[in-house]
């Protein structure tokens, strides 16, 4: 956007929109509070994963209906804006991606139930340290949570450079996501016992990489609102970072 | 019906020494809805009334520039200003009908411009009040005082009355701004059907309305204009601040 159409000082007379302002405000907490309980559940789930804690795990799952009554809030806040203030431009475009990035979000608290279950069902067993490496386990959550974190903060920066970080990161993910195959299946044949586990282990660490979808989905959002640039389905946040030959689900 | 283009290249309007369009240039195509927007006092409404030269009789007024209608100098010398508000018809922010009938209302235009046959006058009054979207509520009563209306249908009578004559440019200023929603709703939907047959430039303080009614969105701000573009493009991404801080209602 070209600013400085008129010498400083022209806008004499601008105004603030005290409900509009207001309401904004009010959407962008409800959504940061939000996001702090996604992180808390992501970094808990992950955490159960790793070192077996059942209890951890069932604290995650027990939180999960509160993310979703966030969801359902944020989307009533958004109805309300729409229905009462009639946005445009760069407040309809934000208010657009808000409801896009809550629904992300949502899913993302699932993901971290879905991978919270994995301990809450083997108490105790975390995942053997050696395998854990190969996996390069501890990269991958590390990854997916500053990945959680960029957007986080892109958002609240309104800074679309640190939303262009995440696609790279997704790359990762990726990557680590498609290793884990061969990893497991040869773990497996080390260890037959153990295939149940490891079965389960790839739907977690699939969960994972889903997360970081998730993320790059959420970047997406942000730069729309921010740049007014559509980057859904384009090179610059799929093929030309390597693409994400596993698709998304 | 023959529509029309209307061009501004450069144009600079004065009321005695103060200036209230500085350098402006535009081109609006045939068969489109042009919504001029801004605060009050940026020029729009200054703007409108140059495309029929209602601005002549201001003492001190002046214009730089050229303005055309079809490649034609509107303000040229040899321009009748009759024939060209023949062209370009005018419908103003309060319904403003004659005391007279409905009927004599729509059919004015015709006698000023001696049409006498009967049957002629009463074909282009039925034709005119039905563009209007107004024949059905009123064929029962042509006879009636136009004051007895509601003033939503006043408005569309005094719409009725400006196609009478078979302009090709409908000049609307704030056409809704003194009506109800559902008379709004009326002349709104007036102006898409409309659109088929004329070129119409509407100023509206009404920003939602700019939106739905426009297919372009000249913004105005002291004198100048500041960002012409797709309406889609000025309520969505706007590519100068400006624009953005009045449409989201951030100043004005």
């Amino acid at each position: 956007m070209r600013k400085n159409v008129f010498p400083v000082g022209t806008f004499k007379n601008k105004t603030v929109m005290k409900h509009t302002e207001d309401s904004i405000r009010a959407v962008k907490k409800s959504l940061a509070e939000m996001w702090v309980l996604v992180q808390g559940q992501v970094e808990k789930a992950v955490q159960a994963l790793l070192t077996g804690n059942a209890e951890l795990a069932h604290e995650v799952i027990g939180r999960e209906k509160l993310v979703d009554s966030y969801e359902l809030a944020i989307d009533r806040e958004c109805e309300n804006f729409f229905a009462l203030l009639n946005p445009v431009a760069v407040d309809l475009r934000m208010m657009l991606s808000i409801i896009k990035i809550n629904n992300n979000l949502e899913r993302i608290g699932d993901f971290a139930e879905g991978i919270a279950s994995f301990a809450a069902r083997h108490p105790g067993v975390g995942v053997d340290q050696q395998l854990q490496e190969k996996l390069r386990l501890r990269e991958m959550t590390e990854t997916a949570l500053e990945m959680l974190n960029l957007c986080k903060t892109a958002l609240a920066r309104e800074d679309g450079k640190t939303a262009g970080k995440v696609f790279l990161r997704d790359d990762t993910l990726d990557r680590i996501h498609g290793d884990s195959v061969d990893i497991l299946a040869g773990y497996i044949r080390e260890h037959p016992n153990a295939a149940r586990e490891c079965l389960l282990l790839h739907s977690a660490i699939r969960r994972i990489e889903r997360i970081g979808d998730r993320c790059s989905n959420i970047a997406e959002d942000i730069v729309f609102y921010l740049e007014a640039r559509v980057l859904k389905h384009s090179a610059l946040s799929e093929g030309a970072v390597g693409g994400t030959e596993n698709g998304k689900e | 019906m023959e529509t029309s283009s209307i061009s501004a290249k450069d144009v600079n309007f004065y009321y005695g020494d103060f200036q209230a369009l500085r350098n402006v240039s535009l081109e609006m195509e045939r068969n489109t809805v042009t919504a001029l927007i801004g605060p009050s006092g940026c020029g729009k409404s200054t703007f409108l009334r140059l495309l029929n030269r209602m601005n002549d009789l201001i003492p001190g007024a002046r214009l730089e520039g050229k303005v055309t209608v079809d490649g034609e100098d509107i303000y040229g010398k040899n321009v009748q200003v009759v024939e060209l508000r023949k062209k370009v018809g005018m419908v103003f922010q309060k319904p403003n009908p004659f005391p007279k009938s409905i009927f004599e209302n729509v059919a004015y235009g015709l006698r000023v411009n001696g049409v006498r046959d009967r049957e002629t006058i009463r074909s282009r009054v039925e034709e005119s009040l039905r563009g209007a979207a107004l024949w059905e509520e009123v064929k029962d009563k042509l006879k009636r005082s136009a004051f007895e209306l509601s003033g939503g249908q006043q408005q569309r009578l005094c719409i009725a009355r400006a196609l009478a004559v078979q302009p090709s440019i409908l000049l609307m200023d704030e056409p809704a701004s003194a009506l109800d929603p559902v008379s709004t709703s009326k002349v709104e939907d007036l102006i898409y059907e409309l659109k088929k047959n004329y070129t119409i430039v509407i100023v509206t303080h009404n920003m939602q309305q700019a939106a739905r009614v426009s297919d372009r969105t000249a913004f105005f701000y002291l004198g100048k204009l500041v960002e012409y573009d797709r309406t889609e493009k000025i309520f969505t991404h706007p590519s100068e601040e400006a624009t953005q801080n009045y449409v989201t209602g951030r100043f004005g």
